[in-house]
């Protein structure tokens, strides 16, 4: 029975973590990333699920739970408390919605081409799926290029992060437990970080426009 | 001797709590000196260890200390003494608010360095490198100055992206590991090289980490953060992320390229380790020619040295005793060199070349020292860095990269001109203030400034402050280290030749 569903609900869990990432690029609210990238973190959490049940391993579970409670609701929360207290929530980018979109697609594209070459000797469904982590990885960099508010940046990183764990666990069902700890410990320490850091800058500036760092050169 | 695996971890971190609970006020602020001391035992005695045929190895195999492991462990601790204990007059006029939290920090970083270059498994190491980031973003944005805040932001965003793309190429390696049946991330079993990895996810894991990796270590093209953090942390926390975080990350690599040589041979990395070495010095030199700012220079020179370190790390194993021995070298000179720049800036107040002129005359306390400790930065001998830089130039043209490291050698000499420059214009010459009265003063630029130390210069004023600005022990055991560690064939000798054997893949 679930083996028939099982390749059905990889590809839900895989098609909304690529279509919360493409959403991201497209839409210029903050919040509404913030809201895009909670959901992203159930997908992911839903897709750690469905692997765990697929193999029947009981560590694979509590990590699904614990992506679910750090990516989903955790880092969210974060972000969307320091969002509130900005006055702009709106981003203006340096791309427009249309080449944004456009350049997810290439992304997309190119992260296909790449993983069928990388991954030629793997047939399983999982690993089929694992291109999307990859484009994941690549549309995260594209929002850390393009965002010029510090609260953009942090989701461009959370972005990032999110296409490795996908990779991480459509190719190899996930590191070892402990490591996941210790990655989602970092990973959360590092955006509280940028958080009081954000809240700094508006202290000293004003805002949270990342474009005024520009006081040390060569 | 296992015992000395978990103690650089257990120490700071026990100080970290007592230095931010108010517990540790009875030791003052020695609270990061007893850490990096608790650090440097554990090494010195992981060494002997190491050096009596043990591998000492705890928790399963996740702890493990062969001579690589314990030589890295060792030349963290020294560092981190000299850059701690050195820089004890600088931090007490830290905001009294954080000095608790400064001193945990410290403690913690250290810590996590130690398991970065103890952990015997790729994503322990990761998280531990991760957990510098962590630890020293605040440390950077210490001042909460506008410019240390922009600092330690790109900081931060550069360091921890790059450490995810090495996490992507970590993830990578683990797939390629499941035709052994049993998926690992451990330096052991992976850099054995009867294993069935999938070479096709080894050269993509391989070369992302390493590009992680070195964005950590501050090579070329993704170094732009690192002048900035080491120049708006405040100077312990300077040299102990040039002198050993950098050499922390360049660790990982070694230990990454190992693994790839194994499964693919040593020519992938040995182009992205070459282009990135010439790429830094190239970038190095570019900028030191026209360098304004002191903690700058140094921080530069990081990046020259790094450079010329994954320069002898592309050459392979004929050069790697040289490259480990360059760690040490590299890692108590520039610490050495920023703790006085920290007591420069204090005592002058501005970071600016041209505005600390004279320095021999007006503070030879402070000259004397840094003169010494540029000497030994820009590679004079008996200082380490000179052999170091020989032997990877030397090994470079025995194995065929005579290219490179005759390139290297040309940007070596610009950035040996650029440095002894601005180290004559900061340090020799007459004081500004009385042109009129000291025609003999000023000094032939260009020359040898270890050799001009001239007796007659400092004669000149009448009360030259010969202060040091604070502990002198931590600077001249660094140097005298740094300038007799290369003649010592045992123990120091065997060690290097034992911890290259480690990368060789030699079981």
């Amino acid at each position: 029975m679930f083996a028939t569903v099982f390749p059905q609900l990889i590809g839900l869990c895989t098609g909304a973590l690529l279509l919360t990432s493409a959403l991201m690029v497209w839409r210029h609210s903050l919040l509404a990333s913030i809201r895009l990238l909670s959901v992203q973190g159930f997908a992911l959490a839903a897709l750690v699920a469905v692997i765990g049940l697929e193999e029947g391993e009981a560590e694979v579970i509590i990590v699904s739970v614990l992506v679910l409670l750090v990516k989903g609701m955790a880092l969210p929360w974060v972000l969307a408390h320091e969002t509130r207290a900005t006055t702009r929530t709106d981003e203006a980018p340096r791309l427009n919605p249309t080449a944004g979109l456009l350049t997810v697609a290439l992304l997309t594209i190119l992260s296909y081409v790449v993983a069928s070459r990388l991954l030629s000797g793997d047939t399983s469904i999982s690993a089929h799926a694992a291109p999307i982590g990859l484009a994941m990885v690549l549309i995260g960099f594209l929002l850390l290029i393009t965002r010029r508010q510090a609260g953009s940046q942090l989701i461009g990183f959370l972005v990032l992060d999110n296409g490795i764990a996908t990779v991480a666990f459509l190719t190899s069902g996930g590191v070892p437990l402990f490591l996941e700890l210790g990655i989602s410990l970092d990973v959360l320490l590092v955006v509280v970080i940028l958080y009081v850091f954000a809240g700094r800058m508006r202290n000293k500036f004003g805002n949270t426009d990342i474009d005024q760092l520009r006081k040390l050169h060569d | 001797m296992n015992f000395a695996l978990w103690t650089p971890l257990a120490v700071p971190a026990v100080l970290a709590a007592l230095s931010l609970t108010g517990g540790a006020r009875p030791l003052g602020r020695l609270g990061p000196i007893a850490s990096s001391t608790a650090v440097l035992l554990s090494g010195l005695l992981l060494v002997g260890a190491v050096l009596d045929g043990q591998v000492p190895s705890l928790g399963g195999g996740l702890l493990r200390a062969d001579a690589l492991s314990a030589y890295m462990l060792t030349v963290v601790g020294a560092v981190g003494l000299v850059s701690t204990w050195g820089g004890l007059g600088h931090t007490e006029k830290a905001p009294g608010r954080f000095a608790g939290s400064y001193d945990a920090l410290i403690s913690v970083f250290l810590a996590a360095m130690s398991l970065a270059v103890l952990a015997d498994n790729i994503g322990l190491m990761w998280a531990a490198v991760e957990a510098t980031t962590i630890t020293t973003a605040f440390l950077v944005g210490h001042h909460r100055t506008r410019s240390s805040l922009e600092a330690a932001w790109k900081y931060v965003i550069l360091g921890s992206v790059g450490v995810a793309i090495a996490l992507l190429g970590i993830v990578l390696i683990y797939a390629a590991s499941r035709g052994t049946g049993e998926p690992t991330l451990s330096w052991l079993v992976l850099s054995r090289t009867d294993l069935p990895l999938d070479p096709a996810l080894i050269r993509a894991g391989g070369a992302l980490a390493v590009l992680g990796f070195a964005t950590k270590a501050g090579l070329a093209p993704m170094h732009s953060w690192l002048p900035d953090a080491h120049s708006q942390a405040p100077a312990p926390v300077s040299g102990l992320m040039s002198g050993v975080l950098l050499a922390v990350a360049l660790y990982a690599i070694l230990r990454i390229q190992t693994i790839t040589d194994a499964v693919i041979g040593p020519d992938f990395l040995r182009v992205m380790l070459s282009v990135g070495g010439l790429l830094s010095l190239f970038v190095a030199a570019a900028l030191l020619i026209r360098q304004r700012d002191f903690k700058r220079m140094l921080a530069y020179s990081s990046i020259e040295h790094m450079g010329m370190m994954a320069v002898g790390a592309a050459i392979g194993p004929a050069a790697l005793p040289a490259v480990l021995l360059y760690v040490l070298g590299h890692g108590l000179t520039k610490a050495t060199l920023f703790v006085l720049s920290g007591r420069i800036l204090e005592v002058e107040g501005t970071p600016r070349i041209d505005d600390v002129r004279a320095l021999l005359v007006r503070r030879p306390g402070l000259a004397v020292p840094w003169l010494i400790a540029m000497a030994a930065l820009v590679g004079f001998p008996p200082f380490s860095i000179f052999f170091s830089e020989v032997g990877i130039i030397v090994a470079g043209f025995g194995t065929g990269m005579g290219v490179v490291v005759g390139i290297a050698l040309v940007l070596l000499l610009v950035i040996f001109a650029a440095l002894t420059r601005l180290t004559v214009a900061m340090t020799i010459g007459a004081p500004a203030a009385a042109p009129g009265t000291d025609p003999a003063g000023p000094a032939l630029p260009g020359t040898d400034p270890a050799g001009t130390v001239p007796a007659g210069t400092i004669a000149v004023r009448a009360a030259p402050d010969r202060s040091a600005h604070g502990p002198r022990l931590p600077l001249i055991l660094a140097l005298a280290t740094t300038a007799v560690v290369a003649f010592i064939a045992e123990p120091v000798g065997t060690l290097l030749a034992r911890a290259a054997a480690v990368l060789g893949g030699a079981q």
